[in-house]
C-alpha cells in the first residue's frame, strides 16, 4: 500500500460527499454529505499520522478523536436546525426554503 | 486439575497440529468461533425452558411439562414449530431492510462474544481496546431495531422501535459510565487485564475475593450495570418496546417463522453477552470465589458459566416479580437517578484509587467510610427527589366501571 | 494493493455513493452507517484501533440514529412526486469531477509523497489516555464544553416555538 493510493481514495470519498451536498434537494442528505466530507478529512489525518516521520507524537490520532467529537456536536445541532426549519416551512426541500422573512 | 482447566485450549492446539500449514490461520479462527456459536445458542434453548418453568413456579402453575422429562425438551418442539411455519412478509414492507434487520441484530450480538474471556486463556480475540469493541458492536443493535420497526410499515412496529431506541440510548449512558468505573480502577480497556486485576483475596486469610463488587464503587457499579443491562436487552421490567399487552410485540410484530426465532435468539444472546461483561467487569471473571479452598479442581470456565447462570436466573426472577414501568418513569429513572449516580460513582473510584497508598492504623476503615458515605448520601437524596415527583391521586376510569 | 483494503475501500465508496443517490432517505441513512463501518475497518488497517472503534460508537451508534430520527420527524421519507436532484445537478457533478481530477494530479505530483516509508507505529490505548490527560488536556476540556453547549443548543432549537407558530407534526 502506498501513500498515494490512500490519498486518492480519501479524495474520492471527499468528492462523493461534495457531490451529494451540491446535487441533492433534501436538507438532511446535505448534512449527511457534510459528514462524509468530514470523515474523508479524518481519514487523511490518520493516513498522514501512519506514514509520517514522527508517528510517536500521535497528533494525527488526537486530531481525529477531537474531530469525531466535533462532528457529533455538529450533527446534533444541524439536525435540530433542520427540524426547526421543517416546523417553519413544512418542508426540508432546500429549493423551496428560499424566503428570508419568517 | 490443570488439564481439566485447560482442556479446551489443549484440544484446540491438538486439533491445529493436524491441520496443514497454509490452513492454520483460518482453521484457528473457525475453532475459536465455532464453540461460541454452538454453546450459547444451546444455553439459549435451555434458558427458554428454564425461564418458562420458573415463571410458572412463581405464578403458581406448572409450566411446560409435556415434551420430554419434566418438559425439558420443549425447546426442540418450539424450534421445529418455528422452522416449519410460513415466513410472511407484509406486501408494503421494504423487503431488503425487512430481511436484513434480524441478520444485523444476530451478527452484532454474536460479535460481542469475541472479546469475552470465558476461562483461563479462553478468549476469541485479545485486543487492546476490548471493552470499547464490545460497546461499538452493541451500536449495531439500535440500528437493527430501527430497521425492523421501520421496514415493517406497521404503526405498532414503528412505535415499538422508537420506544426501544429511546430506551437504549438513555440507558447506554449509565451502562457505559458504570463500566468506566471498572476501567478507571484497572487502568486498562482489555478484558483480560480486568480479570487479572481481580485475582486473589483480602481480609483475614484472604476470605473476601478481590472482585470489584466487594468495594463500595464496585457494588454500586455492578447494580447500575445490571439495571442498565436489563434495559439494553429489553428485559422486564423494561420491556416497553415489546409490551405484548400494549403494542402486541413491538418492532418484530411483522416477523414470523424463523425470522421471529432469530429475533428471539439474538435478544437472549445479547442478554447473555452483557451479563458475561458484568461478570468480567465486577464479578471476578473466571476466578473462583474461594481461591484458598478445596475447590481448586473446578475449572475456570465452569466458574464463569455458573456466575453467568446466576445473573440470568436473577433476570428471570426480576421478570416474574416486577411490574412493567411507564415510559416517563423509565426516562426519569435513567436521567435523574442512574446517570447522576454513575457520575458520582466515578468520583468515588478516583477517591478509592487516591487513598490506596494510605497505610496508617485504621486507614482502611476511614477509606471505606468516606466512599460509602459519598455514595449513600446522593443515593438517598436522588431517591427522595425521584419519589417526590410521583403524583398520587384518585384514579378515575373513563369507560370501565 | 491487498485484498482487505480493496474490500473495505469498495464497500466504503459504493455505500457512500448509494448514500447520496438513493431515492428513499432512510435507505440513504442506512447506507451512511455502512460507510462509517467501512471507514472504521480502514482505520483498523492503518493501525488506529482506538479511533476505529470510537468511530463506530459515535457515528453508527449516535449520529446515524440521530439522522434517522430527524428523517422520521420531518417526514422526508415520503414525498414521491418530486425529483430528488436540484436543477444544477449536472454542473455540480462536473465541478466534483474537476475537484477530484485536481486532487489526484496534486497528490501524484507532490514531492511529499515520495519521502516517507511505511513504519508501523505502536499506539496503545494507555498512550492515548496519557496524551489526552497531558498534552491535550485543554482541547479535551474545550470539546467537553462544546458538547454540553451543543446538547443544550440542540434542545432549545428543536423545542416547540412558544407562540405556537410551529406546533409540531
Amino acid at each position: 500500500m502506498t501513500l498515494e493510493t490512500w490519498l486518492v481514495f480519501s479524495a474520492a470519498l471527499f468528492c462523493v460527499g461534495l457531490c451529494g451536498a451540491l446535487i441533492r434537494r433534501n436538507a438532511i442528505i446535505v448534512l449527511l454529505s457534510i459528514e462524509l466530507m468530514l470523515n474523508a478529512a479524518n481519514l487523511n489525518f490518520i493516513i498522514f499520522w501512519r506514514y509520517g516521520v514522527n508517528a510517536d507524537a500521535a497528533s494525527g490520532v488526537m486530531m481525529v478523536i477531537f474531530s469525531i467529537g466535533i462532528a457529533a456536536a455538529e450533527a446534533a445541532v444541524g439536525l435540530a436546525l433542520v427540524i426547526a426549519v421543517y416546523r417553519h416551512f413544512k418542508t426540508v426541500n432546500l429549493d423551496r426554503i428560499d424566503s428570508m422573512k419568517g | 486439575m490443570q488439564q481439566l482447566d485447560q482442556i479446551f485450549v489443549t484440544l484446540k492446539a491438538w486439533a491445529l497440529g493436524h491441520v496443514p500449514e497454509p490452513l492454520q490461520v483460518p482453521a484457528s479462527i473457525v475453532m475459536s468461533i465455532a464453540p461460541i456459536m454452538l454453546v450459547f445458542p444451546a444455553i439459549f434453548a435451555l434458558t427458554t425452558v428454564a425461564e418458562r418453568k420458573l415463571l410458572g413456579r412463581i405464578q403458581n402453575r406448572l409450566g411446560p411439562n409435556r415434551v420430554g422429562p419434566f418438559g425439558f425438551l420443549q425447546w426442540a418442539a418450539d424450534g421445529l414449530k418455528t422452522i416449519t411455519k410460513e415466513d410472511v412478509v407484509p406486501r408494503n414492507a421494504d423487503k431488503v431492510v425487512h430481511f436484513l434487520a434480524p441478520v444485523v441484530l444476530l451478527v452484532s450480538a454474536l460479535l460481542a462474544y469475541s472479546v469475552i474471556p470465558f476461562g483461563r486463556n479462553m478468549h476469541a480475540i485479545d485486543i487492546d481496546a476490548g471493552i470499547l469493541f464490545f460497546f461499538a458492536v452493541g451500536a449495531g443493535t439500535e440500528l437493527a431495531v430501527f430497521m425492523a420497526g421501520w421496514s415493517s410499515r406497521n404503526k405498532y412496529a414503528l412505535l415499538g422501535a422508537m420506544r426501544a431506541i429511546a430506551q437504549m440510548i438513555s440507558y447506554e449512558l449509565p451502562l457505559l459510565l458504570a463500566a468506566l468505573a471498572a476501567v478507571m480502577a484497572t487502568g486498562s480497556l482489555n478484558p483480560n487485564d480486568m480479570v487479572a486485576a481481580q485475582e486473589g483475596g483480602r481480609g483475614w486469610g484472604a476470605i473476601v475475593p478481590n472482585w470489584f463488587v466487594f468495594t463500595p464503587w464496585g457494588f454500586v457499579g455492578c447494580v447500575l450495570f445490571l439495571i442498565a443491562a436489563a434495559a439494553e436487552s429489553n428485559r422486564s421490567p423494561f420491556d416497553l418496546p415489546e409490551a405484548e399487552s400494549e403494542i402486541i410485540a413491538g418492532y418484530f410484530v411483522e416477523y414470523s417463522g424463523m425470522k421471529f426465532a432469530t429475533f428471539f435468539l439474538a435478544e437472549y444472546l445479547g442478554l447473555f453477552v452483557i451479563s458475561s461483561m458484568c461478570v468480567v467487569l465486577f464479578l471476578g471473571g473466571w476466578h473462583a470465589p474461594f481461591p484458598f479452598f478445596w475447590c481448586g479442581w473446578i475449572p475456570s470456565w465452569a466458574w464463569f458459566l455458573s456466575k453467568l447462570a446466576c445473573i440470568v436466573l436473577l433476570y428471570i426472577w426480576m421478570r416474574g416479580t416486577l411490574p412493567r414501568l411507564r415510559i416517563d418513569q423509565l426516562m426519569n429513572f435513567a436521567w435523574k437517578f442512574m446517570l447522576p449516580m454513575a457520575l458520582i460513582n466515578l468520583v468515588v473510584v478516583a477517591v478509592w484509587k487516591y487513598t490506596r497508598p494510605w497505610d496508617y492504623f485504621g486507614a482502611e476503615l476511614v477509606r471505606w467510610l468516606v466512599c460509602v458515605s459519598l455514595l449513600a448520601l446522593p443515593y438517598l437524596l436522588l431517591g427522595r427527589n425521584l419519589l417526590s415527583n410521583r403524583k398520587w391521586g384518585p384514579r378515575t376510569y373513563r369507560y370501565a366501571g | 494493493m491487498d485484498a482487505p483494503f480493496l474490500i473495505a475501500a469498495a464497500l466504503t465508496l459504493l455505500s457512500a455513493i448509494a448514500a447520496i443517490s438513493l431515492r428513499n432517505v432512510v435507505h440513504c441513512a442506512l447506507c451512511l452507517s455502512l460507510t462509517f463501518l467501512g471507514l472504521a475497518a480502514l482505520y483498523l488497517q492503518l493501525g488506529a484501533q482506538f479511533v476505529g472503534l470510537t468511530q463506530i460508537v459515535v457515528n453508527v451508534g449516535a449520529v446515524a440514529i440521530v439522522i434517522v430520527f430527524a428523517i422520521l420527524l420531518t417526514r422526508s421519507a415520503d414525498n414521491p412526486g418530486e425529483s430528488r436532484f436540484n436543477k444544477g445537478a449536472i454542473w455540480a457533478g462536473l465541478i466534483c469531477a474537476a475537484v477530484f481530477a485536481t486532487l489526484v494530479v496534486a497528490i501524484n505530483t507532490s514531492y511529499v509523497s515520495m519521502k516517507f516509508g511505511a513504519p508501523a507505529p505502536p499506539l496503545t490505548v494507555e498512550k492515548i489516555g496519557h496524551e489526552l490527560m497531558g498534552r491535550y488536556v485543554l482541547p479535551l476540556e474545550a470539546i467537553a464544553l462544546l458538547l454540553t453547549a451543543a446538547l443544550i443548543g440542540a434542545v432549545i432549537i428543536a423545542m416547540k416555538e412558544p407562540n405556537g407558530k410551529g406546533g409540531g407534526q
